[in-house]
């Protein structure tokens, strides 16, 4: 009874979850209730993998409305493994919050936090299980609502301006998206994606179809923060609280990405993105150009956040790189490196949300010689830091291998050369923690010696531990990954 | 010139959206920029809601007397994003608010030089 | 103990080990007893696999498939054998030399050290045993990032130095050239075994196979082949137990025996041999001996001598094994453990020298020889070996590498190998010269022999140099179980 509703359920339990933790106005229940919903989220996901694993596509009619006319809830291989990201990560988050936000909010707001959180989860999980490209963009509505409020929760007084340069950019997104869709709708009747996908099979590239390929491709990019889209990302992640950094930037562009390959495979067809347009080029060019300038410029940030926030950046261009090699390897690739790198960065905000909490700031200057101060922290960072760089035995690896893979096959020697040199750079600007940490000698700045709390530091290591054990089991990403890729390229589910 | 004036809706679309667009990046004032979001989200309410009228039209209720309807649904959908609408517009207010609090100005250019002392902007 | 229980105990002993001296950091005397007794044990395991390989056994492992198709295993062939025996044998001599070291010079970190040593000489027995590419790549890059600290142990700018250009060299060469040949070679063959005969057979074309070729053998960065060798004179800051074990023995001769089990299990000496891709590597490799000799003939730092004659000594490894005849890979297989026992003897010396006499220029080591008669009487059998004069153990190595290029004719080689032994008694011999017929400089500290540890190990390595050079049946068994298979 209960397992036939999941698909509805691991989006309502949240999102009811939200307006319950305001009623209750209470920090701990509010916790501990946000806490049960990712819990829930994260079982109930694993429970829809398993079961799409084993008897495919699960459409759930809401309301038992049978789509196109109702809302269809669509779980196919590649939303599945997006569910279950995007609800691991916030399930991780949940119990960090609790000391984290204590440290970073006054305690009457504590409760609005969960809400909010809940909400955003809701959003994010909403996004990935709907089969509705209208009720995409209502929960995509609810998450980065959701996200405006818990960046603008930051310390800083400039969380405020870059939750505000994030509303701006990320509402032109959402209606550039919204727009795209309109244009679909007159053009097919229909806001159902499969159902869409299949009128558009006849009557695909027109003129329309194409203005509503760019104005979604646009919009989504904004969200996904590809460059040159990406310039409210740095801000945002680095003034947000530091579980909110952690969440954002494991999941929110990752989601994004996910709407992106659903229209660019199921909606519009590979066919006509990938052959009769130039899309792969475009894609190409621009992750190239934020793999590079992104890791540049994060080699001279002088904020440890702020330095993660733009190898984000250059990750996403990893991720797109990917997606624009066109082939069934590049798109492994591309999904499998959505889940690495969401495991990975989550693990090392998370971390440095540690550091913030005992040192006030994760600026350069208070990171020398953190290796005696907080020495599980700073174990935790170097190795996933590692994962980032792609040293083997890491789930970074497994991205990069494939990733590689895909574009030596795909013919794209140079490409594969561009992958593995800009890796350098990872390991530069990753490497300028390590030296800070373990050869520099501590100062005044440097926090004094103690761990971040256990709630803190648990879900943190938990996230590293993934880092390695993704590095070595692949069975569960690289095959739902080459599953999804395949689901993609196959056309319409 | 037919094609043109009968489909002057999308102008009007496509003139609210550059108009919308325009004002959020070339005003500093954040309050502005709030106006220019609400005029760039209407014409989407604008796109989605005229085709669905059709002239001589009436609301889809089955009856005898009439054989054109309008498509309700466009309208629903509208619905919605005007409460997405009317809640971007009430945050991004709030956090206007809570910046003129914090920096004693509303205007971009203002601010960013307030925390010039701090970090590079990207 | 089975043969997979036996491969399990040498990768766990001194992982297990390294988590037993971290827990006994705080007693010193516990400490070391944990490291002697964990590399005593990881010996132990190691032999006990020896009969097994002499026998024509190839014991195996396969633990997990990391990647659809390619597992996570291990595989014990001779030349993998002859790599472990002779990293975990001297990590015994070594653990007694690095507690007289760390402790007569008072050194700081000591607990990290070892747990770092331990940890690094799992790595080392990963990439002996390794069945394919990735599972020798994943421990290739464990053993770069564990001897980092190692390193960089000091702390300070020099450390830092050495420790950016160490990681910078080591981790860029394999992830730029040495992964993409590595995925490459998947995407061409399929497989990524180590298969006698090579899995490339056949796969593609000439071009490109010269073309994985040079992205292996640049990629390689711990073979030290010029111009990627910088990193090696770098990680001499390191304390002279590291430069010893670590960049003398584990971490430069996992390189070379990387490029001899690519060069023989994933290209087939034959393959190469029959498209004459391969010609260009003894050049190279050629060069690198003279020109590094010559670098080394210009130190006057002794452990940077000593590091530049390694990187001159690594590339007669690569020199024999691109001969590709199985006269040349005995050689290069025997070089392996040669120039190891060789090497570690000289750091000794030189890290014994550091200890009583705080000196570190050969300039200064007039006269030293009377007041450590021990250590430098060590230190001549150790050149002799670099110079490759019997009775020491480099002999028979050069022999072998002598009497293939002599077969082929191939006339570089016998030149390369005539000038560079010429070279090596040029900056070998004049250190023996001033150590021992030199009068001590007037007013020099009076000091004696380093600590007994020290001496101990020292003289054992050099014992061990001339026994190999009398009685190496073992090594030789297995270098022609290499060329053979």
């Amino acid at each position: 009874m209960i397992a036939e509703h999941l698909p509805a359920l691991v989006v309502v339990v949240p999102l009811a979850a939200a307006p319950l933790i305001v009623l209750l106005r209470s920090a701990a229940l509010g916790w501990a209730l946000a806490f049960a919903a990712s819990l829930f989220a994260f079982g109930a996901s694993l429970a829809l993998a398993a079961e799409v694993a084993r008897a495919g596509v699960i459409s759930y009619h809401l309301g038992s409305w049978p789509p196109p006319w109702g809302i269809e809830y669509r779980i196919d291989a590649l939303s599945a493994f997006l569910l279950v990201l995007v609800s691991a990560i916030g399930a991780v988050v949940a119990p960090y919050a609790w000391r984290s936000i204590a440290a970073e909010l006054p305690r009457e707001q504590h409760y609005l936090y969960h809400a909010v959180f809940c909400l955003c989860l809701a959003g994010l999980l909403g996004m990935t299980a709907t089969g509705d490209a209208f009720n995409v963009f209502v929960f995509m509505e609810i998450a980065s609502l959701a996200m405006y409020v818990l960046i603008a929760l930051g310390r800083d007084r400039r969380a405020l301006l870059a939750s505000f340069q994030y509303l701006i950019l990320g509402t032109i997104g959402a209606t550039f998206y919204v727009v795209g869709v309109g244009l679909l709708y007159l053009v097919t009747g229909t806001l159902n994606i499969a159902d869409m996908a299949e009128r558009l099979a006849h009557d695909g590239g027109t003129r329309p179809v194409l203005a509503a390929l760019a104005f979604i491709t646009v919009g989504l990019s904004l969200k996904l923060a590809l460059f040159p889209l990406h310039l409210w990302l740095p801000n945002a992640y680095a003034y947000a609280p530091s579980a909110v950094t952690a969440f954002l930037a494991a999941t929110a562009t990752k989601v994004s990405v996910y709407v992106l390959l659903r229209f660019y495979f199921t909606v519009f067809g590979a066919g006509l993105v990938l052959e009769t347009l130039p899309v792969p080029e475009i894609l190409i060019g621009l992750s190239i150009a934020a793999i590079v300038s992104a890791s540049l410029v994060a080699l001279w940030q002088a904020d440890l956040k702020r330095m993660f926030a733009y190898s984000s950046v250059a990750q996403i261009g990893y991720i797109t790189l990917g997606i624009g090699l066109a082939t069934r390897d590049g798109l492994t690739a591309a999904v499998v490196h959505l889940f690495n790198h969401g495991i990975t960065k989550g693990a090392l905000f998370l971390l440095i949300g540690g550091i913030a909490l005992r040192a006030g700031g994760a600026g350069f200057e208070r990171l020398r010689g953190l290796g005696r101060a907080m020495p599980l922290t700073s174990l935790g960072i170097t190795l996933a830091g590692l994962s980032l760089i792609g040293v083997p035995g890491t789930a970074g690896f497994i991205s990069k291998w494939t990733l590689v893979l895909g574009a030596i096959e795909a013919g794209y020697w140079w490409l594969a050369a561009l992958v593995v040199l800009t890796s350098l750079i990872a390991v530069a600007y990753v490497w300028r923690f390590v030296e800070a940490a373990y050869l520099q000698a501590p100062d005044a700045r440097t926090p004094p010696a103690g761990e971040a709390p256990f709630s803190m530091l648990a879900p943190s290591w938990l996230l590293v531990g993934a880092c390695f054990w993704f590095g070595f089991d692949t069975s569960f990403t690289v095959e739902s990954a080459r599953r999804a890729a395949a689901l993609m390229l196959g056309g319409a589910p | 010139m037919t094609t043109f004036a009968s489909h002057y809706s999308y102008w009007i679309t496509v003139l609210l959206l550059a108009a919308g667009l325009y004002i959020m990046i070339a005003r500093g004032n954040l309050v502005k920029k709030l106006i220019g979001l609400s005029i760039f989200q209407t014409s989407v309410y604008l796109l989605y809601i005229a085709p669905g009228k059709l002239i001589g039209g009436t609301a889809p209720i089955v009856s005898e007397a009439y054989r054109v309807y309008s498509n309700p649904l466009p309208h629903v959908l509208i619905l919605t994003a005007i409460v997405v609408g009317i809640a971007t517009l009430a945050l991004g207010l709030a956090i206007v608010v809570r910046i003129s609090t914090a920096y004693g100005s509303i205007e971009e250019d203002e601010i960013v030089a307030a925390d010039a002392g701090g970090r590079d902007r990207a | 103990m089975s043969a997979a229980q036996l491969i399990i105990a040498c990768l766990l002993v001194p992982a297990v080990g390294a988590a037993g001296i971290a827990l006994a950091g705080r007693w010193p005397n516990l400490r070391e007893t944990v490291t002697l007794s964990t590399a005593a044990l990881l010996f132990a395991s190691v032999l006990g696999l020896l009969p097994k390989v002499l026998a024509g056994g190839v014991p195996q492992l396969f633990v997990l498939e990391m990647l659809p198709g390619i597992a996570l295993g291990f595989r014990v062939e001779a030349l993998g054998m002859l790599f472990a025996l002779v990293a975990s044998g001297l990590w015994i001599v070594n653990s007694v030399y690095s507690i007289g070291y760390m402790r007569g010079n008072d050194e700081p970190q000591q607990t990290r050290f070892y747990v770092c040593f331990a940890l690094a000489l799992a790595a080392t027995m990963g990439i002996a045993f390794s069945a394919n590419l990735l599972t020798l790549f994943l421990f290739y890059e464990i053993l770069t990032l564990v001897t980092w600290p190692l390193v960089t142990h000091h702390g300070d700018e020099e450390a830092r130095k050495g420790g950016r250009l160490y990681l910078g060299f080591l981790l860029g060469t394999s992830i730029v050239l040495l992964l993409p040949a590595i995925i490459a070679t998947w995407a061409l063959a399929g497989t990524l075994e180590f298969t006698p005969g090579g899995i490339l057979r056949d796969k593609a074309s000439g071009p490109v196979i010269g073309g994985l070729l040079a992205l292996y053998m640049f990629g390689i960065g711990k073979a030290a082949l010029m111009p990627f060798h910088r990193w090696l004179p770098a990680a001499m800051v390191a304390p002279t137990p590291v430069s010893a074990l670590l960049h003398a023995v584990a971490v430069v001769k996992a390189g070379v025996f990387t490029v001899v089990k690519v060069i023989v299990y994933v290209f087939g000496v034959d393959t190469l041999a029959g498209i004459r891709a391969a010609d260009w590597l003894p050049a190279v490799a050629g060069f690198t001996i003279v020109a590094a000799s010559i670098v080394a003939l210009r130190s006057d730092n002794l452990k940077r001598r000593l590091a530049y004659s390694t990187v001159s000594q690594l590339s007669y490894v690569v020199l024999a094994a691109a001969l590709l005849t199985p006269l040349s890979v005995i050689g290069a297989t025997l070089h392996i453990a040669t120039h190891a026992v060789g090497k570690i003897t000289l750091f000794f010396a030189a890290g014994a020298i550091y200890t009583a006499a705080h000196k570190t220029e050969v300039s200064q080591l007039d006269g030293i020889g009377r007041r450590m008669p021990w250590t430098m009487g060590a230190f001549a059998v150790g050149a002799l070996s670099m110079i490759g004069l019997p009775p020491a153990a480099g002999f028979i190595s050069k022999w072998y590498l002598l009497a293939a290029a002599v077969e082929l004719g191939h006339w570089t080689a016998l030149g390369v190998v005539a000038a560079s032994t010429l070279l090596n008694a040029a900056y070998f011999a004049p250190i023996v010269y001033r150590a021992f017929l030199r009068p001590p400089p007037a007013g020099a500290a009076a000091h004696g022999e380093a600590p007994l540890p020290m001496v101990l190990a020292l003289t054992a390595t050099a014992a061990l140099t001339l026994v190999l050079f009398f009685q190496p049946d073992v090594a030789l068994a297995l270098a022609r179980a290499v060329a053979g298979g």
